[in-house]
């Protein structure tokens, strides 16, 4: 069906190579550049764009794989970073380590998610949508209100002191040397957390191309076709929801050992919304899109925050507006334009590309 | 090969099937035949296990239907091609097909199946990397019928593969139909076009509110004043 020269195929080896090897050398030093042109806060940023890079690969396997309207992604989330609270701070004085933890996290998620999937395989699109909203909102609730009677999470006040990272002894709070070169905490964080990135994106991919990925995308397309095909959909469906999640638990418990502190206002409905609008912004079910509206959707309410004051301050002489208020409005047109502008994502795979622009097409004629 | 007997489909309180028995041989064509609501595509579906039967049994070589989940059925060598077609819109004709082989792993097997495909439907090898969505409705029941030969059945279902198509793609998918069931193949053909129907197999029933009414060879069907009268509109 497909042929291939193998010329090319060398020459498209030894391209994605060297795109490869120069790609590795840009996010190597990229925190050393960002760190000192911009300081510290913006470290923090970058740390935090990988995090949500994770979580948004994930809500795009149930999202954009499968085509699984998922609203309370961010519960998964929450299960892996008050997993991580829990196991390795005072609060139940256990500290276990980090590779203990973050595995077991993935493998709590992914239970939660099958436990999300289970009672919702029938359901479809909005109603889905406002189950999985619930499910979201009741592990949220719990975790606000297990302090009594007996003291689990803590409540609202939230577990603070939480372990930081330790990688064979050494922490990651402190900043290391190596071969004689200091690396700075957050640049340490940064390389663990692109390291996990780069294994969730590359289990992503895998799957994508394999024999489960086909079926998510035919259970997506159309689920009767999908069954008359010989797919076992309810497995399938509940393998999307479990794999998305086991990565939201991945990515929590990173995010509670590096925060040091995780509260039940973090895993609000706010945080579900912004991870599907990175899915759907990016290009949903396009990997590299969805990596992309990871980080603009880290980088740009952050860009706003910054910006804002400064420019009021030059265009006007003071500040006008609240430049708290004005980042969230300047989001949310943002949001409106790319949608407008981009339907399909500002990154969508070629076949979302040409469906989208036949459509408009036809709407033309 | 395939034995209904007593067969009950309902939704909710309302009995859309309403008991009934037939059965297909093997290597026979066979047309259900009927209005619009009679029960024919919910029988279909209760075959292919897509809704649960209230009540009756359907055997398929010597075992239950029932008990085999949806997905199963196609190890089992049945095959349905879904009313409406149900094609994969955003795959490419290739990609569907393939997905037709999902339960085989024969590589070299799905590849001759493909160029057996292509050579009952010259039109899908024309648009193979098309994207299915983009077909014409009679391209897309040609490439659901493709995809459904692909699993190497032994019992192809088809719900209404007339369904809203011009007359001359009709005949068209009727002539690869027949061909196809010549090779050996049983088909099981539920149809409102019951004069297409008639004319191509080799016995047929005759479907209405949920109950089969007639049933008879297909040719002495077509002959049978009640049935032109209400179906052949004479």
């Amino acid at each position: 069906m497909m042929t291939f020269s193998f010329d090319s195929l060398r020459q498209d080896k030894r391209a994605a190579i060297a795109a490869t090897v120069g790609i590795g050398l840009v996010l190597a030093v990229f925190p050393f550049i960002v760190g000192s042109a911009l300081g510290n806060s913006w470290l923090r940023i970058l740390d935090f764009a990988l995090l949500y890079i994770m979580l948004a690969l994930g809500l795009n396997i149930v999202v954009g794989f499968a085509g699984l309207l998922d609203m309370g992604y961010i519960a998964f989330y929450a299960v892996g970073a008050y997993l991580y609270a829990l196991l390795a701070s005072p609060h139940f004085g256990l500290h276990l380590p980090v590779w203990i933890i973050i595995p077991c996290g993935a493998v709590l998620a992914g239970i939660a998610g099958a436990l999300l999937g289970a009672p919702t395989l029938r359901l479809r699109g909005d109603y889905l949508a406002i189950v999985t909203l619930g499910f979201g909102e009741i592990v949220r609730i719990f975790m606000n209100n297990l302090n009594a009677p007996v003291n689990i999470t803590n409540g609202p006040q939230g577990i603070s002191s939480i372990d930081p990272i330790h990688l064979g002894g050494v922490t990651l709070a402190k900043p290391l040397s190596v071969l004689g070169i200091t690396v700075p905490s957050l640049h340490a964080y940064y390389y663990l957390f692109l390291a996990l990135a780069l294994l969730i994106i590359f289990v992503s991919i895998r799957l994508q191309d394999s024999r489960i990925g086909r079926a998510w995308v035919a259970i997506r397309e159309d689920e009767i076709a999908a069954k008359a095909c010989g797919i076992n959909t309810r497995n399938i469906k509940l393998l999307a929801f479990t794999m998305g999640a086991s990565f939201g638990g991945v990515a929590g418990g990173l995010f509670a050992g590096f925060q040091g502190f995780v509260s039940p206002e973090s895993f609000n409905l706010m945080e579900s919304i912004m991870i599907l609008c990175m899915v759907v912004l990016g290009g949903m079910g396009h990997i590299p899109g969805v990596i992309l509206g990871g980080v603009m959707l880290t980088v740009l309410p952050e860009f706003f925050r910054h910006s804002a004051g400064p420019i009021q301050q030059a265009l006007f002489g003071k500040i006008l507006l609240d430049p708290e208020a004005l980042r969230m409005l300047l989001f949310g047109l943002a949001l409106v334009l790319v949608m407008l502008y981009r339907p399909a994502g500002l990154w969508p795979s070629t076949i979302r590309r040409r469906e989208f622009s036949s459509g408009t097409d036809k709407e033309g004629a | 090969m395939l034995e209904v007997t007593g067969l009950r489909v309902a939704y909710g309180g309302i009995q859309a099937v309403r008991g009934i028995s037939f059965h297909v041989n093997q290597g026979e064509m066979v047309a259900l035949i009927g209005a619009n609501g009679a029960g024919k595509t919910s029988t279909l579906k209760a075959l292919s296990r897509l809704l649960d039967a209230a009540g009756g049994s359907v055997r398929y070589c010597g075992k239950e239907v029932a008990k085999l989940a949806p997905h199963q059925l196609i190890a089992e060598g049945i095959a349905l091609v879904p009313e409406g077609r149900g094609v994969f819109p955003r795959m490419s004709i290739v990609e569907n097909l393939l997905m037709g082989a999902y339960c085989r792993n024969d590589t070299q097997g799905i590849a001759s199946d493909i160029e057996h495909v292509f050579s009952l439907f010259p039109r899908l090898e024309e648009r193979a990397q098309q994207l299915a969505g983009t077909l014409s409705g009679g391209e897309q029941q040609m490439l659901a019928i493709g995809r459904a030969l692909m699993s190497r059945p032994k019992l192809l279902l088809l719900d209404e593969p007339s369904m809203g198509l011009a007359p001359l793609m009709v005949q068209k998918i009727f002539e690869v139909v027949c061909s196809v069931a010549r090779e050996g193949m049983t088909v099981l053909l539920v149809e409102q076009n019951a004069k297409l129907a008639l004319e191509v197999s080799q016995r047929g029933y005759v479907m209405e509110s949920g109950e089969i009414t007639l049933t008879d060879d297909a040719d002495k069907l077509l002959a049978n004043p009640k049935v032109r009268e209400a179906y052949l509109g004479e």
